[in-house]
């Protein structure tokens, strides 16, 4: 049985524990928020872009420009969206479980695949387990991700794969749909895959093209990559932000659960040692006459 | 066929516009262009510039950046970088971004890289400036 000291001691600490977990879920609602209303407001450009690229696919053919054309299985690319912090329940450990698993059922029997991340978390994560695939590291983006810098890496994803360094990229992360899920998203980045066009038998009636066909295909599809990879950065900050929150919440929610807990014990103990202290008494004065 | 256009325009940041218009012009990669109903499937870039469109006879003007076109079906979706309506525009900031894009053209020589992006610069600059002199919005 605990002195009544120590149970004092451990409510102290409980109750410690609680209001920073309650500091840290204020924090991460006011920046859901923010990021909530990022993510939606992507998802309009996102969703258009697919809409022209598929108006496209009815028009061209596979191999119209490199973006486009499927090749062999040889090297692929793996990023991976992860957070640069912890303290958001699965958050971290879901996608990058999903992305090593990826990785080892390796589905399409690619020769090779590597692995980028972007997000301390993740690199912590795998680090030990699959070291030798991580070729790069990314940190501190993912806070306040701009369009520009979702630019530099789709940039850099397409110019290793027109190199023919990588046959195939993919992008794992965690889409947002409310604060308290996420779903873990696998896609496939590049080549780019045109959503499925509706009927076939539709009349399609060719584009008219300026200033030609060529350059519009150069100048939009490496376009698509980067708002691929814009879009699933501003979705996993938002992740992040949800699943932080509601971690914070039923960690909050077991403090005060704890809390009382350990006040009734307390209280229990008090009455005890003052039930024992009467009897003492009450013996010893007996003992005297 | 439909005698209004749908025009769609979203940036990255957000859906700015979403509305029915009469008529459109669009500063297209080989020159201004005009898009009215009926129009014929079409993909374009778009180079900096104002894209101007009216609403029952009233004129709307917005500076945009880099982006491109499509029409079909007459609906028309524009996809920019960024883009600002006239009364969005921050005159002062605009004007300074000017200023400082002349000056730094002034001093770099032709080949440095950084030209062009000044360059690049300036015209957005330029764009706003005409842009925010123009009422409607």
């Amino acid at each position: 049985m605990p002195s009544l000291k120590d149970i004092k001691k451990r409510i102290g600490s409980v109750k410690n524990t609680q209001q920073i977990t309650k500091a840290m879920k204020m924090v991460a609602a006011a920046k859901l928020r923010r990021a909530q209303e990022a993510a939606v407001a992507a998802r309009p450009y996102a969703e258009k872009m697919q809409a022209v690229l598929s108006n496209l696919a009815k028009r061209e053919e596979a191999d119209a420009h490199p973006l486009l054309s499927k090749r062999g299985t040889g090297r692929a690319l793996v990023v991976l969206m992860t957070a640069d912090r912890g303290l958001c329940g699965g958050f971290n450990a879901n996608v990058s479980k999903a992305a090593e698993r990826f990785i080892h059922a390796n589905e399409q029997g690619f020769d090779e695949l590597d692995l980028m991340i972007i997000g301390r978390k993740g690199r912590d994560f795998l680090k030990n387990r699959l070291g030798d695939k991580i070729i790069k590291v990314y940190e501190n983006i993912t806070a306040d991700a701009s369009y520009k810098t979702a630019a530099l890496i789709g940039q850099e994803i397409i110019d290793n794969y027109t190199s023919e360094k990588y046959d195939a990229v993919y992008v794992v992360y965690n889409a947002f749909q409310s604060a308290i899920v996420q779903n873990v998203t696998l896609e496939q980045v590049l080549p780019i895959q045109p959503a499925e066009a509706a009927a076939e038998d539709e009349s399609v009636i060719d584009y008219l093209y300026e200033p030609n066909r060529g350059q519009v295909l150069a100048e939009i599809l490496p376009k698509m990559v980067e708002v691929q990879i814009f879009r699933a950065l501003v979705e996993s900050n938002a992740s992040e932000q949800g699943a932080r929150m509601s971690s914070m919440d039923s960690a909050s929610r077991n403090a005060s659960e704890m809390i009382s807990k350990l006040t009734l014990q307390y209280n229990r103990a008090r009455q005890a040692a003052i039930t024992k202290e009467l009897m003492e008494i009450i013996s010893g004065s007996e003992s005297i006459k | 066929m439909a005698d209004k256009l749908k025009l769609e325009m979203v940036t990255p940041y957000k859906r700015l516009l979403s509305e029915e218009v009469d008529e459109l012009t669009a500063p297209g990669f080989v020159g201004e262009l005009g898009i009215l109903p009926g129009h014929t499937p079409l993909l374009t870039t778009l180079k900096v510039g104002e894209l101007s469109y009216k609403k029952d006879n009233e004129q709307f003007h917005v500076a945009v950046n880099w982006g491109y076109l499509e029409v079909e079906d007459d609906t028309v979706t524009v996809l920019v970088d960024t883009a600002e309506k006239s009364d969005e525009i921050d005159f002062a900031r605009a004007k300074a971004a000017l200023d400082r894009a002349e000056d730094a053209l002034k001093s770099l020589p032709l080949e440095d890289k950084k030209h062009i992006i000044m360059e690049a610069a300036l015209q957005r600059a330029l764009i706003r400036i005409q842009v925010a002199g123009k009422k409607g919005y």
